[in-house]
């Protein structure tokens, strides 16, 4: 294949090898890579750089959404739409509405929760180039795969395969854009 | 960081062998080969026993099932038991035990992981699979006890020509969304806890077919560290969310009780009552599942025996809620001085039904449950298996004594009456059981019924800070 180069790719063997490696890779200043495991990794995500996930504020934001158009659609339900005296009380009151909204807020946060963690990591996405490699499989089995992106500034073919060499990666293989 | 001769020093204050948590997965496999047991089943030939098993489920869910749900639905509830006074019979019975089955799947796979319990890893995907499926069990039970099944659509704040809407002041109605909330949270969380195991799936894939399902299922999971970052709040807020679900799907349903006016259903001790009740029961269920899944499947090595002991403690403890609960009742009935309250309480020690509150609720859900104490039962699989078929039993009661005990004997002897469930109880009550095992045996057998990144994650092989994770001085062994 001849077409353009997507990146590096290099295998490691254990959670603490990879860990290691990756501190390597982001101290010599790349910015455009990602470590692909079979499981979360403790200590990855101070090494990646990443902050809080949004995705619970995704969760809070679909959740206060849900609450609050049930509480106005109760309104509208029993104080505008259809108003019908029951045990005298008042038509519309704010606590009754509690429980209804309160079990839609969790839907609501429930359907954020996974919608954001799909939007963050732009899935459904049903392609991607590593998935053309054979032992890209690997990673959800029991490899620690580090991918170095040919669009960062860094990238250089002979000096990050080094890189990669140094941190003690195997089978560094080049990964290929689809034609 | 400490020199090495004071972590020698640190480890020797280690706690003795009898003291250590028993680890997670016995026998230490290396990822890879634990990798290849986890799928080994979903993968493989299906097995004989599976057979044997999923037909006459099948049938059950295929033909029972259908025939009395139609024959219901087409000619009305009278075909029931129920009539006048016993309004709520099998079917609100039904629907109380299998909501109370979900619980426990819920519990344990997410109240278990914001307590960071390891060891719920390899059974809260089963626990999961357990409360999706008896939810919608459940939920079918008050949709056809309307009578008017067509009519449905009543229950939903949907625009029509009548102009007629919901009236939200109804526990009744907080019952259709919570119900159904519960059912959609849980299958949501089920299935995004199965995301990273569809890719493994994919990955392990030998035919065409096989990888375009489970390709399609994990929708370009690739597992890297930005998605699992993502994936693992997602799964922490989820996982808050359906602890919540927990308290507020039972304690709903024990409210449509509790707001009644009927003596033995007006208590404010009702939702909590239910809660615990739910997840006792749900014990039950999540037992016989364990113990025979793990046997039929191979999984010794990974639902280990001191996973089973831990659910049995569990067990105990929601049964020993619940037997403080009973007891409460009976007091405050007394205490109360309200006649009617304490007429019932009396007749359910000593009236038509005391058969079954006596010696089925009474003595399993008191009885049979303390025998939970001891170690050996604990650890011995036959004893817990009989012990949680008759947790199943005897929470069924339960539910039995609390709607028809309540109702057949009310305010006015000239209401009284009895109650005798017919075989269109029976048949629908069986035909749910085989839908429910049906899809049960379907889930163990396509889909990744241990959570296999889950599992593989709390092993000392997948932490970068110890020995066998690869990490050198420093690390703890």
């Amino acid at each position: 294949m001849n077409g353009k180069v997507y990146g590096l790719m290099a295998e490691f063997a254990t959670p603490a090898a990879v860990l290691h490696a990756a501190e390597q890779v982001r101290d010599a200043g790349y910015r455009r890579w990602d470590v692909f495991t079979p499981f979360p990794i403790h200590g990855l995500d101070r090494v990646m750089g990443y902050r809080n996930s949004l995705v619970g504020w995704v969760a809070l934001l679909f959740g206060a959404g849900a609450f609050l158009s049930v509480v106005g659609l109760i309104w509208f339900a029993n104080a505008w739409a259809n108003p019908f005296i029951v045990g005298g009380k008042p038509m519309f009151s704010p606590p009754m509405t509690f429980v209804p909204a309160y079990i839609l807020l969790i839907l609501g946060a429930a359907v954020g929760a996974l919608v954001g963690m799909l939007g963050f990591n732009q899935l459904p996405r049903l392609h991607h180039p590593l998935f053309a490699k054979k032992r890209f499989e690997l990673a959800t089995r029991d490899k620690f795969i580090i991918v170095i992106g040919a669009n960062d500034d860094q990238f250089s073919p002979a000096a990050t395969r080094r890189l990669l060499e140094t941190a003690g990666g195997a089978h560094i293989e080049t990964v290929e854009e689809p034609e | 960081m400490p020199e090495l001769a004071n972590l020698e020093e640190l480890r020797k204050l280690a706690p003795p062998a009898e003291l250590r948590r028993a680890p997670v997965v016995e026998g230490s496999p290396g990822l890879g080969a634990l990798t290849d047991k986890l799928s080994a089943f979903a993968e493989g030939r299906i097995p004989l026993w599976w057979w044997a098993a999923f037909l006459p489920a099948a049938f059950a869910a295929m033909v029972v099932f259908p025939v009395c749900l139609f024959y219901q639905v087409f000619t009305g509830v009278g075909v029931w038991g129920n009539n006048h006074p016993v309004m709520w019979g099998w079917d609100i019975v039904n629907f109380i035990w299998w909501v109370g089955v979900a619980h426990a799947g819920t519990l344990i796979s997410a109240m278990l992981f914001l307590t960071r319990q390891h060891w719920r890893t390899t059974i809260g995907r089963m626990a999961e699979a357990m409360t999706v499926f008896a939810v919608a069990m459940a939920g079918l039970y008050p949709a056809i006890h309307v009578g008017r099944a067509w009519f449905d659509w009543f229950m939903f704040p949907i625009p029509n020509s009548n102009s007629m809407w919901p009236q939200f002041r109804s526990p009744l109605m907080w019952d259709v969304f919570a119900v159904n909330t519960y059912l959609m949270v849980s299958s949501l969380f089920w299935f995004m806890g199965m995301i990273p195991d569809f890719a493994v799936l994919r990955d392990r894939s030998t035919t065409r077919i096989r990888r375009a399902i489970f390709s399609f299922l994990a929708m370009g999971w690739t597992g890297s560290a930005w998605q699992w970052h993502n994936y693992e709040k997602a799964y922490v807020v989820l996982c808050g969310l359906c602890t919540l679900l927990v308290f507020t799907v039972s304690s709903i349903v024990g409210l449509d009780f509790c707001t009644a006016q009927i003596a033995g259903w007006h208590a404010t001790i009702f939702p909590l009552y239910f809660v615990i009740g739910a997840v006792f029961c749900g014990f039950g269920m999540m037992l016989l599942l364990l113990i025979s899944l793990r046997k039929l499947c191979h999984l010794e090595s990974i639902i280990t025996l001191a996973h089973i002991e831990k659910v049995a403690k569990l067990t105990l403890v929601s049964g020993l809620c619940i037997d403080y609960i009973y007891a409460m009742e009976f007091f405050i009935a007394w205490y109360s001085g309200d006649p009617y309250e304490r007429w019932v309480f009396e007749h359910r020690l000593f009236g038509h039904t005391y058969f079954v509150f006596g010696c089925l609720m009474y003595g399993i859900n008191v009885g049979v449950t303390q025998l939970l104490w001891f170690k050996k039962v604990r650890q011995n699989l036959v004893w817990l298996f009989i012990i949680g078929l008759l947790i199943n039993i005897g929470m069924w009661t339960e539910r039995f004594v609390i709607v028809v005990g309540s109702l057949y004997q009310e305010f006015l002897p000239a209401n009284w009456g009895q109650y005798m469930p017919t075989i269109w109880d029976v048949g629908l009550f069986v035909g749910t059981l085989g839908a429910f095992f049906m899809l049960y045996l379907l889930f163990v057998k396509f889909l990744p019924m241990i959570p296999i990144a889950e599992v593989k994650g709390v092993l000392p092989q997948g932490d970068p800070h110890h020995r066998l994770g690869g990490a050198k001085e420093g690390g703890h062994s």
